[in-house]
């Protein structure tokens, strides 16, 4: 892992001592960051970054244009699952798979609110776990914007890909004789020039939000980059580096 | 190449005909059984996959998608490979009491790693295009891409090893052997890195597999070398004769030491377990007093290792009867050993240290009908194959002694090639 070579305590407590490699290897951090979480510090070290080099280098850094993301308020969602229902109506999903999911946590020894619910999907890794397992190339990262896309015609139905993704993100669709996952609505909105996916749409909450992180003017680009409120990743230790960040707020 | 009424193809098939047909009752029971296993498991497969779906017929899930076909599969590739390991013992490494075995291992070889892919193939729900894109859009950092790939070139090995050595070709068949032990180790260990690889599958993810399935292929192989040989001295009502009974023998002493291999990569594997993450403290949990506990213990540890070690210890290395009986219980155990490292593998929900209500139980996974029947397609395979195998090249000893009409056949075949002196094949028998 990246930020483990690079020793980041100790580069944030000596940060005039950083090497020439160190500071390349840092500047990487733009490309990997999306996979970097310690309760916070993800905000922390993209600012501390920002610190020692001049604003916008790590947003340059991401690899792809528009380098999609979402981040997820968990803390505003209210479990109608409206997002899950504007994923089946725009994907034509069937009753036995799912794009997209709404957990469901209780906890009840907690003080006030009992219940929290999860928002989860495909998480477009940039280091996706299921491009690299699959044998015929069926599934790929688009070079273009970093969605994992699916060629249907290749799928061989191995599913070796369901096995090999952390998120549990994919699902065998009979219908289209391939394995079926979530592509951010690019087959469906994006590439007809819509600029949100259907479970954005669909949630009354504004939890879901969409957009471009190589892009600082965009609202996914400030809830990543601020230090107010902690910002995580799911499975981080996999270190599949997603690109759904989850937040509060 | 034509096969007309008069040509040494067509006799030497018939030869082998009235051999199937003359092998007596209980043969052509068995033949027939197998046979029947063979095309119902494939009607069944082809029923699950091409007409009501595999989501209908297989019990394979989102949450467990690799179940008993899988297991299966490996399960047969790994006996493959071991074959293949054993039988270079004796006729690649010069091990001279490992010589009788070969020819048999070699072909038994071939036979188990074509019911792996048979079994596979119906497992699969696209296999048409993985004949396609295999080569038309590799993926090279996949594992299952390079297995495939090596796989296919270690069958073509394997066959070209059995035609060298019954054309009694030493160099040639040496040749394609050593290859095929190397093409062999690199694609049983790149099914283990199938596995190994999926570091979201904590149970799976590190370098434990490829070793283990390597060290579990040499167990396999001396076990199904012993198994099938006695067998085949049973379909040839003939006893052991004495180099055989030595190299079985040798066999399993060799099988003893490799099922305390097993058994030592069994106990380290638990024991790391048990100082795991949560994930491997569930699996562990799962394994040694959960759903998985009874074939843990029963079919794997005591069926599969400590009754047969002590069966070949009772043999004192001489008798072939309990060696027998050790192979047969090893063979049996390991088809629960490979289904067990499949699905325990994928029980633990991916997201339950979020501790969600959709994943709060540990993923259950039960075969169906169709799955068993699969499963026995294979089984079916391998069996008919065999005793076909055991008739038409008359348990491997006349292609020794007085030369085979198939080994003849060949040999005519493989001059003819080049020179095209065709009045050879013409003048033979």
């Amino acid at each position: 892992m990246i930020i483990k070579s690079l020793d980041k305590e100790k580069m944030m407590k000596n940060p005039e001592k950083i090497s020439e490699m160190d500071r390349r290897e840092f500047l990487k951090i733009g490309l990997v960051i999306t996979g970097v979480f310690a309760g916070g510090s993800i905000v922390s070290v993209a600012s501390a970054a920002e610190k020692i080099f001049p604003n916008g280098s790590i947003a340059e850094k991401y690899p792809y244009r528009p380098h999609y993301c979402m981040v997820i308020r968990v803390d505003r969602c209210i479990g109608c699952r409206r997002c899950v229902e504007g994923c089946v109506a725009a994907n034509a999903v069937p009753s036995y798979g799912w794009r997209t999911l709404v957990l469901e946590r209780e906890a009840r020894q907690a003080i006030g609110q009992k219940r929290e619910f999860i928002p989860v999907l495909c998480n477009q890794c940039n280091n996706p776990p299921c491009v690299r397992a699959c044998p015929v190339t069926a599934t790929y990262k688009d070079p273009q914007n970093g969605i994992v896309m699916m060629d249907n015609r290749k799928c061989i139905g191995c599913k070796i890909c369901l096995a090999a993704c952390p998120y549990d993100a994919r699902y065998y669709n009979e219908e289209r004789g391939a394995v079926d996952k979530c592509d951010f609505c690019f087959e469906t909105r994006l590439s007809r020039g819509e600029k949100s996916t259907a479970c954005q749409a669909a949630c009354p909450a504004d939890v879901r939000v969409f957009g471009d992180l190589s892009d600082s003017q965009s609202r996914v680009y400030r809830l990543v980059h601020q230090l107010q409120k902690p910002v995580w990743v799911l499975k981080k230790d996999t270190d599949a580096k997603p690109n759904i960040f989850y937040t509060k707020g | 190449m034509g096969c007309p009424e008069n040509s040494s193809w067509t006799g030497c098939l018939k030869d082998a005909g009235r051999r199937v047909f003359s092998g007596g009752p209980v043969y052509l029971f068995f033949l027939g059984l197998f046979a029947a296993l063979l095309v119902a498991g494939v009607a069944a497969g082809i029923h699950s996959v091409y007409i009501v779906g595999s989501r209908h017929a297989y019990g394979t899930t989102r949450e467990i998608p690799l179940a008993m076909l899988i297991a299966t599969y490996t399960f047969f590739v790994i006996t493959s490979t071991g074959l293949c390991l054993v039988s270079s013992i004796g006729h690649i490494f010069g091990v001279e009491r490992f010589m009788p075995i070969a020819k048999r291992a070699v072909l038994l070889s071939v036979i188990t790693i074509m019911s792996g892919f048979l079994v596979i193939g119906l497992e699969l729900e696209n296999p048409l295009r993985l004949a396609v894109y295999l080569f038309c859009s590799p993926n090279f950092t996949s594992n299952i891409w390079w297995m495939g790939v090596l796989y296919a070139f270690e069958v073509v090995l394997l066959i070209l090893e059995f035609i060298f050595l019954l054309l009694d070709k030493h160099k040639a068949s040496v040749a394609a052997g050593l290859l095929g032990i190397l093409f062999g180790i690199a694609a049983i260990s790149n099914l283990g890195g199938v596995f190994a690889m999926l570091n979201g599958r904590e149970f799976w993810y590190g370098p434990y597999l490829p070793i283990f399935f390597i060290a579990s292929a040499l167990l396999m192989g001396c076990a199904a070398v012993i198994f099938f040989t006695v067998l085949a001295y049973r379909v040839h009502r003939e006893p052991l004769d004495r180099p055989m009974a030595d190299a079985l023998a040798t066999v399993g002493k060799l099988a003893g030491v490799m099922l305390a291999v097993n058994l030592f990569f069994t106990i380290w594997r638990m024991v790391t377990l048990a100082v795991g993450g949560t994930h491997e403290l569930l699996v562990r949990d799962a394994l040694v007093s959960g759903p998985f506990a009874f074939n843990f213990w029963a079919l794997e540890v005591g069926l599969g290792m400590i009754l047969p070690f002590a069966l070949i210890l009772w043999s004192a290395g001489k008798r072939i009867g309990p060696i027998f009986l050790a192979s047969a219980l090893v063979i049996f155990s390991s088809f629960f050993v490979r289904l067990d490292m499949v699905v325990a593998g994928q029980i633990v929900p991916l997201y339950w240290e979020l501790g969600v209500r959709e994943y709060a139980k540990l993923n259950a996974y039960s075969p169906t009908g169709h799955e068993i029947l699969v499963v026995l397609a294979g089984v079916g395979l391998t069996g008919a194959a065999f005793l076909l195998g055991e008739k038409v090249f008359q348990g491997f000893r006349e292609v020794e002694d007085a030369g085979s009409r198939f080994a003849e056949v060949l040999e005519d075949a493989a001059q003819e090639l080049p020179s095209a002196e065709k009045g050879k094949v013409d003048g033979s028998p």
